[in-house]
């Protein structure tokens, strides 16, 4: 198995190398560039630039190189670890992303643990008591959260807590703690704004994994090994959770590996609309605004991240189920 | 007379389906004694593994049962009715295993292909401990792994101690099989059911695991009841047979007066059916005319009366032949012996 | 022989009729028992036929502001007039709050705008071709100074109702069609990777590992930013159908490649083969059949995902621009809390796309139970 991690860690390199030129390739393909956006705006707002000045700029910010040359030196400028100015915020973009990166980390992984929590146990219980009244109430939910949009979610949740409570959900932090050094306080203040983003995250997610769950328990429990350890004198819940449970998970363990990635992709809606401070928003106003490194840099993080949760998968499953590890030689 | 480990009467195990009713077993009953092989046999449906089932009460839901008592004696202890015990209840849950314990049809899929062998039959040393060692400390790991490769060395697998780290896919059929035998036998019960254990394994294996399970028998004394479609298996194994069919007992008795002597047409037809050497070249093999009803279509009367060459027309369908003794130790429900004497429909 | 208990003879000749019909009807007959998914078909259908001709459907002409009727709320359709059946919608009467500078409308009972079937209305083309004023519903009165808005109207007084049917069309149509790209895609792809093996399928495999590590949502966002603004909403239209599909083949190009592995060494084929079957009646009338079922419901299961990123995507404003109406353009207008606050029913659209996902997740589930043979 070690050999394997191995080689998907050695294809690392290669992917994010074919993924970069693609998404250079992308960056770059709307016609004009970041100075062409700049003018506009500028010009809408009534303020002007003179040509010199704009020829000025292009050759300061390397716009009037050609593609290719431009994808060296940002290949060069990565290689050395500096992932370029933002044209627009005209500060380096590693300070950019790094302010926002941890929290995307921390709200997607949040979401998951919610998801996971709460998915689980209820496809268990779902399975374990097909037809009840709660079962039927939990597949209703699940469908309905299947089928929103998580961006709506959002809205609704916010639009009720302003119109009804008069209480504004967007942001991160209170007023108090907004600048605040990093304390327990702050930390606990954290948490109290982020779970409604997470859950709003997570919605789809859970409705879907409790559906798969309680599918693929209900298979399981049919199967003739749950018959020879109830056979054994097993209590029913020690056996369903040693056996068929365990046995569930499997295939819902494989989906970990675009789930993470999910999550970090569907943030970035959420966190449009919730104004958070995420690098999703960041890559919108960049790609819009052609602020091509920031942009590029943005992407090619989210490749990366998307890589690596597909590892994390791969290794979880086979861990857990020695049909794959052994087999793997 | 010694009392019979195990007492089945007129049990009766119904599934409620959307469908309709199924009477998968109605009004079954037997006796297992100590140290006994008791083979059923009955073609595929007749509910020979519904009604083991229902003996160790793991009946599935939408099957439940509805009639009978089943009566299971431990060693110097009174007689207990299963049927009146709570199925999931924790005095149940200590016979099964323990006192009455399972082998299952197909070992490949009755083992959980995620934990070893040697895991499953741990827990079931660990699970029931109070029982097979009522006093001293409770077993220790090193303990039960020694005693998990004795059970192992003991039905005859090799390398016991490599073999306890194995998976179920890993062994052979045969060495699956072993092993499900050890699990079963690992804390001693009074009374082993095997269902088809031979059926999905090859002839040379299956003569070793039918080996197997009789020294065991005879070394330790434990029932079995013994379920299969293969005649010729019973005739090896069993003392004493129950045909069924279609839910029903037709007949019974020891396996010698069942295969010499048998009196119900069915039990007749059955042993005709087996290809024989002694046959004339190109005669055809004889079959049991018709087929078996659908679950929901049961005939009245007789289950077997649309298929019996010896059907006398007017009883056989209108009422149902009860189980009563034909010879010595013999019993057949078949209004060819009994005209006056029926069961409840 | 003695009689025969009468249900098992009816149960011998229901057998008789299931061992004889076609896969297909096999299909039908399961589904039908699903009477949850069938009604949603019922509805999806439904949908479709406003996707049709949206013209109809609607009461007023979508594009038409007029600013002096912004955010007039959703207007309570009575369905009796004193103790006749009559339906009708009470007037408003709209005053400028001198503060927020906005409309605030309220219900004038005292003036009744009866509301018709199948009126005259605003002039449009069935189907673009047949030129009609027939709509389904609208204000009775003939002189055509009384409107009505069923859903309200936005800030540019535009009414939703009319928006929301017509952005139905866009929305249902984009679902569908990349769906049947990405179908097309996959089949193909993963056809020729599955069933011929070597250089094509090692390629074929890399392309899809490589498309399918790509984060969805980011990469689509930069496609689509990459449109040039000047574009014709039809040319949009299909670059994002094109779009979509582009990433949403993969999934289904993998199933289709694992099932012509798994069918190539199937005893039935190598029959076909020994029995000389051309390669293409082999691949056609053999193999295809038998995961054509599958393929549909996992179809229809796609079709409410795309229809969600698409939603999704246009509500970022990167997707269907104005003046197109999609229920993402739509939505872009609840973005505002200020807004939302005033005029919830501009959310309206949301919970059509709930409905609709829903409606088609029905009736995937439904199509996945009924296609699978070995279910109960």
């Amino acid at each position: 198995m070690t050999r394997y991690v191995l080689k998907r860690l050695l294809l690392l390199p290669v992917l994010l190398f074919l993924f970069s030129v693609t998404v250079f390739a992308i960056v770059q393909a709307p016609p004009g560039d970041f100075l062409t956006t700049y003018v506009a705006t500028l010009a809408s707002s009534g303020s002007s630039i003179s040509a010199e000045q704009v020829e000025a700029l292009r050759r300061e910010y390397g716009l009037d190189q050609p593609v290719w040359i431009q994808y060296v030196r940002w290949m060069e400028n990565l290689a050395k670890g500096n992932l370029g100015l933002s044209l627009e915020y005209q500060r380096p973009n590693a300070e950019l992303i790094g302010e926002r990166l941890v929290l995307t980390v921390v709200l997607a992984l949040f979401s998951f643990v919610f998801t996971w929590i709460v998915a689980v146990p209820a496809g268990i219980y779902s399975a374990m008591h097909p037809r009840s009244a709660l079962d039927y109430a939990l597949t209703v939910l699940n469908y309905v959260g299947v089928a929103t949009p998580n961006f709506m979610l959002a809205l609704v949740l916010m639009w009720s807590a302003f119109a009804y409570f008069g209480v504004s959900v967007t942001g991160l932090f209170s007023p108090d703690f907004v600048d605040a050094p990093w304390s327990l306080a702050r930390v606990v203040d954290l948490l109290k704004h982020l779970w409604l983003p997470a859950v709003v995250l997570g919605v789809a997610g859970t409705a879907r994994l409790t559906r798969v769950m309680r599918a693929n328990l209900l298979d399981e429990l049919n199967k003739p090994y749950v018959t020879t350890a109830r056979a054994k004198g097993l209590p029913e819940w020690r056996l369903v959770l040693r056996y068929p449970a365990r046995l569930a998970l499997n295939p819902l363990v494989s989906t970990i590996g675009w789930y993470l990635p999910a999550l970090f992709s569907g943030s970035l809606i959420v966190a449009t609309v919730m104004n958070l401070p995420n690098i999703g928003p960041l890559l919108l106003r960049a790609l819009v605004n052609q602020d091509m490194y920031l942009a590029g840099s943005i992407l090619l993080i989210y490749c990366f991240l998307t890589i690596v949760g597909t590892l994390i998968s791969d290794i979880l499953l086979a861990w857990l189920d020695p049909r794959i590890r052994l087999e793997e030689g | 007379m010694t009392t019979p480990v195990l007492e089945v009467k007129d049990l009766r195990v119904h599934f409620f389906l959307d469908e309709g009713v199924v009477r998968a077993v109605d009004g079954v009953s037997f006796d297992v004694g100590p140290g006994q092989v008791v083979g059923i046999v009955g073609e595929s449906g007749c509910g020979k593994s519904v009604t083991v089932r229902a003996i160790l009460q793991i009946v599935e839901p939408p099957g439940r049962i509805v009639g009978g008592r089943i009566l299971f004696t431990k060693d110097g202890a009174a007689a207990a009715d299963l049927t009146a015990l709570d199925a999931k209840g924790p005095v149940m849950r200590a016979i099964r295993g323990a006192e009455i314990a399972l082998i299952p049809q197909e070992p490949m899929a009755a083992f959980s292909p995620v934990h070893t062998v040697g895991d499953q039959v741990i827990e079931a040393l660990r699970l029931h401990q109070r029982q097979w060692r009522p006093e001293g400390a409770p077993l220790s790991r090193r303990e039960a792994r020694a005693l998990t490769i004795e059970l192992f060395r003991s039905v005859g697998i090799s390398m016991p101690a490599e073999r306890i780290d194995a998976y179920s896919w890993q062994l052979s059929g045969g060495l699956r099989q072993r092993a499900m035998i050890a699990m079963a036998l690992s804390c001693k019960p009074r009374l082993l059911i095997a269902d088809e254990p031979t059926t999905a394994i090859d002839v040379t294996t299956q003569a070793q695991v039918l080996n197997l399970l009789r020294d065991l028998q005879r070394r330790d004394g434990t029932a079995i009841v013994f379920i299969t479609h293969d005649l010729g298996v019973i005739a090896q194994m069993a003392h004493h047979v129950v045909v069924m069919y279609l839910g029903r007992v037709m007949e019974q008795g020891a396996v010698a007066d069942i295969f010499d002597a048998p009196k119900h047409p069915y039990t007749r037809a059955l042993l005709k059916s087996i290809p024989s050497v002694r046959a004339a070249p190109r005669t055809l093999l004889p079959t049991i005319a018709g087929s078996i009803p659908h679950p929901l279509g049961r005939p009245r009367g007789c289950p077997f009366h649309p298929r019996c060459p010896d059907a006398i027309p007017e009883i056989c369908a209108d009422r149902v032949p009860a189980l009563r003794p034909v010879g010595p130790g013999q019993h057949a429900s078949c209004f060819l012996y009994h005209r006056d004497e029926a069961d409840e429909p | 022989m003695a009689a025969e208990a009468v249900p098992a003879v009816a149960v011998n000749v229901a057998e008789e009729r299931v061992s004889v019909a076609s896969n297909w009807r096999l299909v039908w007959w399961r589904f039908r028992k699903h009477r949850l998914a069938l009604l949603s078909a019922l509805v999806l259908i439904g949908l479709y036929l406003v996707v049709l001709c949206p013209e109809f459907f609607s009461t007023q002409d979508p594009e038409a502001t007029d600013a002096r009727l912004a955010f007039m709320p959703v207007q309570r359709v009575h369905l009796f007039d004193g103790a006749r059946l009559s339906p009708w919608v009470p007037g408003v009467v709209g005053k400028r709050n001198p503060m927020t500078l906005r409309m605030e409308w309220r219900a004038d009972a005292s003036r009744k705008i009866p509301v018709g079937f199948f009126t005259g209305g605003h002039a449009y083309r069935l189907l673009g071709v047949v030129p009609s004023r027939l709509h389904l519903v609208g204000a009775a009165s003939t002189d055509g100074r009384d409107q009505i808005h069923l859903l309200g109207t936005d800030r540019l007084g535009r009414d939703q109702w009319s928006r929301l049917v017509h952005g139905t069309r866009t929305s249902m149509t984009i679902g569908l069609v990349a769906v049947a790209f990405s179908v097309v895609l996959g089949v193909l792809l993963g056809g020729i990777s599955g069933y011929f093996g070597g250089l094509a399928d090692l390629v074929i495999q890399r392309a899809i590992e490589l498309l399918q590590s790509l984060p969805t949502i980011p990469i689509w966002l930069a496609l689509t930013a990459a449109l040039p603004r000047d574009w014709t909403p039809q040319q949009v239209f299909f670059a994002i159908t094109v779009i979509l599909s582009l990433v949403g083949w993969t999934t289904l190009g993998r199933e289709v490649r694992g099932r012509f592995l798994a069918l190539r060494e199937e005893d039935f084929v190598l029959a076909a083969e020994l029995a000389g079957a051309s390669r293409r009646r082999i691949i056609l009338r053999h193999m295809v059949p038998t995961f054509l079922s599958h393929i549909i419901a996992t179809s229809t299961l796609a079709i409410p995902v795309m229809i969600i990123n698409e939603t999704s995507l246009s509500f970022l404003g990167l997707g269907i621009r104005p003046p197109a109406i999609s229920w993402g353009v739509l939505l872009q207008e609840a973005q505002n809390l200020q807004t939302l606050a005033l005029a919830p029913w501009l959310l309206m659209p949301g919970l059509l796309v709930i409905f609709a996902v829903l409606a088609f997740n029905l009736v995937g589930d439904g199509l996945r139970d009924a296609a699978d043979p070995y279910s109960q």
